[in-house]
């Protein structure tokens, strides 16, 4: 069941995510070597609590940390560890999400620590971009495989792979919502998109090969080949025209200042 | 937070139905009916009720599946 929301319903939103965008930023600010993951976990819950939210990934399905913390080959769902101790040319996928009057909110980003290399840099800087072609195509009138498509024809044609298994999904009162979001697909396939849908699209791509292997743990998953992976992740309303994000990069953009990732 | 999907995952064969359709229970619970795929067909490959499979699904219908694998 796919719900259409309001206009105060987006708003409500609206405000969820760009708490979760400055939760992003405030752990950003202690990226560096040296500093373990659950570090950052604890920022994140402690910044998320004080802005009267909840973290909703906190016992989601029995999950027990407030953010995913997926280091390099970690694809998404990184439990974060006091064992996990980043490094110089470690990259970092954080994805965080905020429960706040009754909506959630998710985002994404990779951010880099120290220096990286280009290459994996350019892996980085594609992955950024593919979103956005994404959410170009979230308008009214399009269809779920256009997103898809869209994301998987800009990725493949600089030969990066795209996860099958993990995919995107609808957000709202519920953290995953119907429907699904491939990063992959055929043009003009799957439902068509109407006015006031929300969803979170979030492309995940791998330098090498796109298969995945799923940790022991329950949770993590890592790359076959254990080449990096990256993932990007902005929350979105559907519109006429144009999509309308809801999440925002501007405050991690601010901290990150010179630096892209 | 990404979703897992279903698009490859385990079941069993609960009925044979007729043109080689199938029900299957996959392993969390969710009874579809799928068809054996076409390469299994070609070097006949016998399933039955009980036997374990592997199923491939698309994302966009959660209903119908297509086995593409029988375990001995």
């Amino acid at each position: 069941m796919i719900f259409l929301k309001t206009d105060e319903e987006i708003e409500l939103l609206r405000h969820c995510n760009q708490i979760v965008a400055k939760t992003l930023a405030e752990t950003a600010k202690l990226i560096k070597p040296g500093v373990t993951t659950l570090e950052l976990d604890k920022r994140a819950e402690e910044f998320i609590r004080d802005n009267g939210g909840v973290p909703n990934f906190l016992g989601y399905s029995g999950y027990p940390n407030s953010i995913c913390a997926s280091v390099n080959e970690q694809v998404v769902h990184g439990i974060p560890s006091a064992k996990t101790i980043l490094k110089e040319g470690d990259i970092i996928s954080i994805d965080c999400g905020v429960l706040k009057n009754g909506f959630n909110g998710d985002s994404a980003y990779t951010f880099c620590v120290g220096e990286v290399d280009p290459e994996i840099v350019n892996l980085l800087r594609t992955t950024k971009e593919s979103l956005y072609k994404g959410i170009e195509q979230a308008c009214e009138g399009k269809r779920l495989g256009d997103i898809g498509n869209a994301i998987q024809t800009y990725c493949e044609d600089r030969g990066y792979s795209v996860v099958r298994e993990m995919v995107g999904h609808g957000v709202g009162r519920k953290l995953h919502e119907a429907p699904e979001i491939p990063n992959y697909g055929k043009k003009g396939n799957g439902i068509m998109l109407k006015s006031g849908m929300t969803i979170a699209i979030e492309p995940m791509i791998n330098l090498g090969s796109r298969n995945l292997v799923f940790e022991k743990d329950g949770w993590t998953t890592r790359t076959a080949d254990r080449k990096p992976s990256a993932h990007f992740e902005h929350s979105v309303a559907v519109r006429h025209g144009k999509a309308d994000i809801l999440s925002s990069f501007e405050y991690i953009e601010q901290v990150l200042g010179e630096r892209e990732f | 937070m990404a979703k897992q999907t279903a698009i490859e995952q385990d079941g069993t064969i609960i009925e044979a139905l007729s043109n080689a359709m199938f029900r299957v229970e996959l392993e969390n619970g969710h009874v579809i009916t799928a068809h054996i795929s076409g390469k299994m067909r070609m070097h006949y490959i016998k399933i039955l009720p009980g036997d374990k499979v592997k199923v491939e699904m698309s994302p966009y219908d959660l209903s119908k599946g297509r086995i593409s694998f029988r375990y001995k």
